[in-house]
């Protein structure tokens, strides 16, 4: 078929409440991109939406081969939704493998636009399909649209000085194209992006324009497809909006903490996938006064933040797990001379090296206590990425009241994952106070605050308050070396308690649901979206289910306890072994159920859902 | 003072006074005319001494580094509160709790990476590091090199006595090649490195040597590497009584040190012996001993330079060593180049310039923005 042939009456235009599309390709074929452009149009056109990215390996893997392929999915609706979605409507398939890694998931029924043109022999032998998927019948419980991308898309550019390979470079748009006819998209946001990507390379940005519009136009005056459909917008709480990713979040939280702190940003770092972006974006707000500083290494990296917080500064470090392991000495000095600090942990899947572009909420227990000795520090985790940018903030207020680093746990989905996010009035956020001692007649570096325990926080160049701190045991108040028995128990007892007792001073943890019932689902991180729609699936089911989610790990907010006792059963999803799951059960004596898969990605609704429903259904309750 | 060391001096940037973000408060000072900060009263010796114990093991070379360090600081002109002391873990590691300046003992090599978050936040302050051969060659060796070639405006004495001290005595990176020590019973196989040699290889901008017994060249050697303006690396040669004692004996004791050690002057030739009638003269690509007399004559010999661009004089000189030679002691190498927090500065100050003062609302709402009413 090409675009000469039929053409035929306006499509039907049906109404849908949400549409899941996952583009997927080659890591050469721009399916990023695709996917992002797809997500924008429909943000600004007042959807919500929810995306999850999923990145091959670091390093190219060859051309059509099954580890080369990288996928884009992204959900939009007329409602609220939390999800990327379990399943996709709409599957693209920009050649073999591409069909091969991601038909699994498309359910019967599903729709599926293959780029017939990649299907050669050649690439169907990258893919190891022994034979043709398109002709031998596999595809058959599926809503197939074969279209010879690669083709049409050459011959609308036919007439531009470029190379075979830029032409073919250029075939997503195409793709693109036929998606925002079917789905009744502007092309206007792509277009004026188009203009300021390559507005220096005109052929380039020709050719993208027209593969774009020759992708629409085909949609429109073909008959391959009936209908076209159409989601309405979102009805969101007023305000600004725009589409954010976790890391731009947690970068920008960053920045505004400094200001509503009235300090400077110091970031150490070192890279490492998936916390790169944080280093990248902060890296760019030097006119914010940001100090960026990407170290040698990560030790270096927090050394230098902890040096930075030293002089009075913010200083703050990211990394990933395996980066996390390399802090964990420097954690402890900063542990140790109590300092303000903050370290972000976006996880990913380990252990070791383990698959750093997928995700994993692993490392809880590694920053709860991968240190020597009894080494507390406060942990707040963000539930979504437009959430991160609250808890950046949060961390900040706490390292700075308490006077102590704090970790904070992002992890690859909230990272690269992106949701329409309200611009919040920076002249409505509260400040955060934060004092440096002056006073040279009171001053003893280890005497605390009775309210916070907080030590006082003297920085150099503070004239008669000159004194030592380090890594050794402190004796209480005066902060002199101290090898003391009872001196290191007390201390030991201080630090706990300072962290202990920031529970006084974090909101109450929020059940959505019945007051009391039969389960309530406990979840933390990026575990949300995926909880918060079980739950509602559930609940709309007649199940008696509430779901909390905690933000602060530790402490835990004052109230978890009492939250956890008012359900007959307790069920914790993570992408993980079971982490929080330890830590509730040992902390407050119940006999909560894990639902733990790590595959390298985010839970699906269905399987939160089916876990509730077995729990719900046998007659063995606890017993509480 | 010196016309050199006011050369050196001026060169100095003026420290940036409190008033930066970190919100320091301000100190009580004047400014003198070269842009260094005055103390209102002169401090001696005594002002920078803590009330603190000190816990060496009697007879410790790190005494005298100690009392030396307490005698230069007053020359800068910094007031105590502005001054820092920053060690790793080892003997040397406990140097600034007997400074009465701020003080920071941290963890085991990683004393560059906090002085350099401490001087990228505060350019204001003067940032000592000081390390041992252990901590600053093989657990710190990377930070090392990389606040050096960053040209960190830090100050790193390196107290180097060939040998773990703290933890009682095993082989060091500096430990000579076959040295029985606790950990090699038979000997060491690891062969050792040139402190100044991975210093000069790092792109240190300031690269010297001094021995603890040698009070008053210390003492110049210390106020030479503070008034140095960039990273400065100082190797000082220490005994260790109880686990390595006389190591650096044979050429440092009062009795041979002229014949021993090579005082490396700024612009002289390099002549050293009791009766400076020998001589350092390459022959070659190879520095050669020469008597002076029968032919030989000053001329012929090397002219020491530390200014000099590239640092070839200065590599060859890091591997001269007793006996073949004399061990050079000084300044090696003494160059100029942007430090680290002015580089970093620099590009604030551009990103200022080019997208105006940062402002916070408008980069949260910066994008594709859409408007739900
Ligand atoms: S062990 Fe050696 S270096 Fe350490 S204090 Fe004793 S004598 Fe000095």
């Amino acid at each position: 078929m090409t675009t000469e042939t039929a053409r035929t009456e306006p499509a039907q235009v049906q109404e849908l409440d949400r549409v899941t599309i996952r583009f997927a390709g080659d890591s050469g074929d721009g399916m990023q991109l695709t996917g992002n452009q797809f997500t924008r149009t429909a943000a600004v056109f007042g959807n919500d939406i929810s995306t999850l990215p999923d990145f091959p390996a670091e390093i190219r893997a060859p051309a059509g081969s099954l580890p080369g392929v990288s996928g884009f999915q992204l959900s939009f609706s007329s409602g609220d939704i939390h999800t990327p979605g379990d399943q996709p409507d709409v599957l693209v398939a920009m050649n073999p493998a591409a069909l091969k890694t991601n038909l699994g998931d498309l359910p019967p029924g599903g729709a599926l636009i293959v780029n017939s043109d990649a299907f050669s022999q050649q690439n169907l032998n990258k893919a190891a399909y022994a034979s043709n998927p398109l002709t031998d019948g596999s595809l058959k419980q599926y809503n197939v649209f074969e279209i010879p991308i690669s083709t049409l898309n050459a011959r609308a550019l036919e007439d531009l000085e470029m190379t075979s390979k830029q032409v073919d470079l250029t075939k997503n748009f195409f793709a693109l194209g036929i998606m925002f006819w079917l789905y009744e998209r502007s092309m206007e946001p792509t277009l004026r992006w188009i203009d300021g990507k390559f507005g220096a390379r005109p052929v380039i940005a020709e050719a993208n324009r027209r593969a774009l519009k020759a992708g629409y136009a085909f949609g429109e005056t073909t008959e391959i497809f009936h209908t076209t459909y159409r989601v309405a917008a979102a009805h969101l709480s007023p305000g600004t909006y725009r589409n954010i990713t976790g890391n731009e979040a947690t970068a920008l939280g960053f920045v505004t903490a400094a200001r509503l702190a009235g300090r400077d940003l110091f970031y150490g770092s070192y890279p490492i996938t998936p916390a790169s972006d944080i280093l990248h974006q902060l890296s760019g707000y030097k006119n914010f006064g940001v100090k960026t500083f990407q170290a040698e290494d990560e030790i270096s990296a927090i050394g230098a933040a902890i040096g930075a917080s030293y002089g009075g500064a913010m200083g703050l470090t990211a990394s990933s797990g395996p980066g996390i392991a390399l802090k964990t000495e420097a954690l402890g000095l900063a542990v140790m001379v109590e300092l303000p600090l903050v370290v972000v942990d976006v996880q990913r899947a380990g252990p070791s090296t383990g698959m750093p572009t997928k995700t994993e909420q692993a490392d809880l227990l590694q920053v709860m206590f991968g240190r020597n000795s009894d080494s507390p520090v406060p942990i707040v985790a963000p539930a979504t990425p437009a959430e991160c940018f609250d808890y950046a903030v949060e961390a900040w207020r706490i390292a700075l009241k308490y006077v102590t680093p704090v970790v904070y746990l992002s992890d690859a989905f909230l990272a690269t994952g992106a949701e329409p996010w309200r611009v919040p009035d920076v002249a409505d956020l509260p400040a955060i106070a934060v004092e440096n001692y002056t006073d040279a007649a009171t001053f003893h570096p280890y005497d605390r605050d009775p309210e916070t325990l907080a030590r006082p926080w003297a920085v150099p160049g503070t004239p008669g308050l000159e004194h030592r701190i380090g890594g050794l045991e402190k004796q209480d108040i005066t902060g002199n070396v101290s090898y003391d028995p009872d001196n290191h128990h007390r201390m030991q007892a201080l630090r706990a308690q300072k962290v202990a007792g920031i529970a006084n001073d974090i909101p109450p943890l929020q059940a959505l649901g019945p007051e009391r019932g039969d389960l309530l689902v406990l979840g933390w991180g990026s575990t949300y979206g995926a909880i918060r729609s079980a739950v509602e699936r559930l609940q709309a089911e007649g199940w008696s289910v509430a779901h909390a989610h905690l933000r602060h790990l530790n402490p835990f907010p004052l109230n978890t306890g009492e939250i956890l006792a008012r359900y007959r059963q307790v069920l914790i999803p993570e992408v993980n072994l079971g982490q929080l799951l330890m830590l509730i059960r040992a902390r407050y004596l119940i006999d909560a159920k894990g639902l733990n898969r790590v595959r390298g990605k985010p839970f699906r609704i269905s399987e939160i859902h089916e876990s509730a429903v077995e729990i719900l259904s046998s007659k063995r309750g606890t017993g509480r | 003072m010196t016309d050199e060391q006011a050369a050196e001096n001026g060169l100095k940037s003026p420290p940036a006074g409190a008033g930066n973000g970190a919100g320091g408060p301000a100190a009580t000072e004047s400014t003198g005319a070269a842009g260094t900060p005055l103390p209102t009263v002169p401090l001696s010796r005594k002002d920078f001494v803590s009330d603190q114990e000190v816990r060496w093991c009697p007879g410790c070379g790190d005494y005298s580094i100690l009392a030396q360090t307490q005698k230069t600081m007053p020359d800068f002109g910094y007031p105590r509160e502005k001054i820092v002391f920053i060690s790793g873990i080892g003997c040397s590691g406990r140097l600034p709790y007997y400074m009465n300046t701020y003080g920071f003992h941290t963890i085991h090599g990683r004393a560059p990476t906090l002085a350099t978050g401490l001087k990228g936040a505060r350019p204001d302050l003067m940032v000592w590091v000081i390390t041992g051969d252990g901590d600053a060659l093989s657990i710190g060796g990377n930070h090392v090199l990389h606040s050096m070639r960053r040209n960190v405006d830090i100050k790193l004495v390196m107290f180097n006595n060939r040998i773990y001290g703290l933890t009682k005595g095993q082989a060091s990176p500096t430990s000579e090649i076959g040295k029985k020590t606790k950990s090699t019973p038979q000997g060491t196989i690891d062969t050792p490195i040139s402190p100044l040699s991975v210093a000069l290889a790092a792109e240190a901008t300031f690269v010297a040597r001094s021995v603890d017994t040698h009070t008053e060249h210390l003492q110049q050697t210390f106020n030479r590497a503070g008034r140095h303006h960039g990273s400065a690396f100082l190797e000082v040669l220490q005994n260790c009584n109880i686990f390595n004692d006389g190591a650096f004996r044979d050429f440092t004791d009062r009795e041979v040190r002229e014949d021993r050690m090579l005082m490396l002057e700024h612009g002289k030739p390099m002549i050293f012996g009791k009766d400076r009638d020998r001589g350092i003269r390459l022959n070659g690509l190879h520095p050669e001993v020469v008597q002076l007399g029968n032919g030989v004559t000053e001329e012929q010999l090397l002219v020491h330079d530390e200014e000099a661009e590239d640092p070839y004089l200065a590599f060859m000189l890091s591997r001269m060593w007793y006996p073949e030679f004399p061990v050079p002691v000084g300044v090696l190498r003494r160059v100029q180049r942007a430090t680290h927090h002015e580089l970093l500065e620099g590009q604030i100050a551009d990103a200022v310039s080019k997208n105006g003062e940062g402002d916070l609302q408008k980069l949260l709402v910066s994008g594709e923005t859409w408007v739900v009413d």
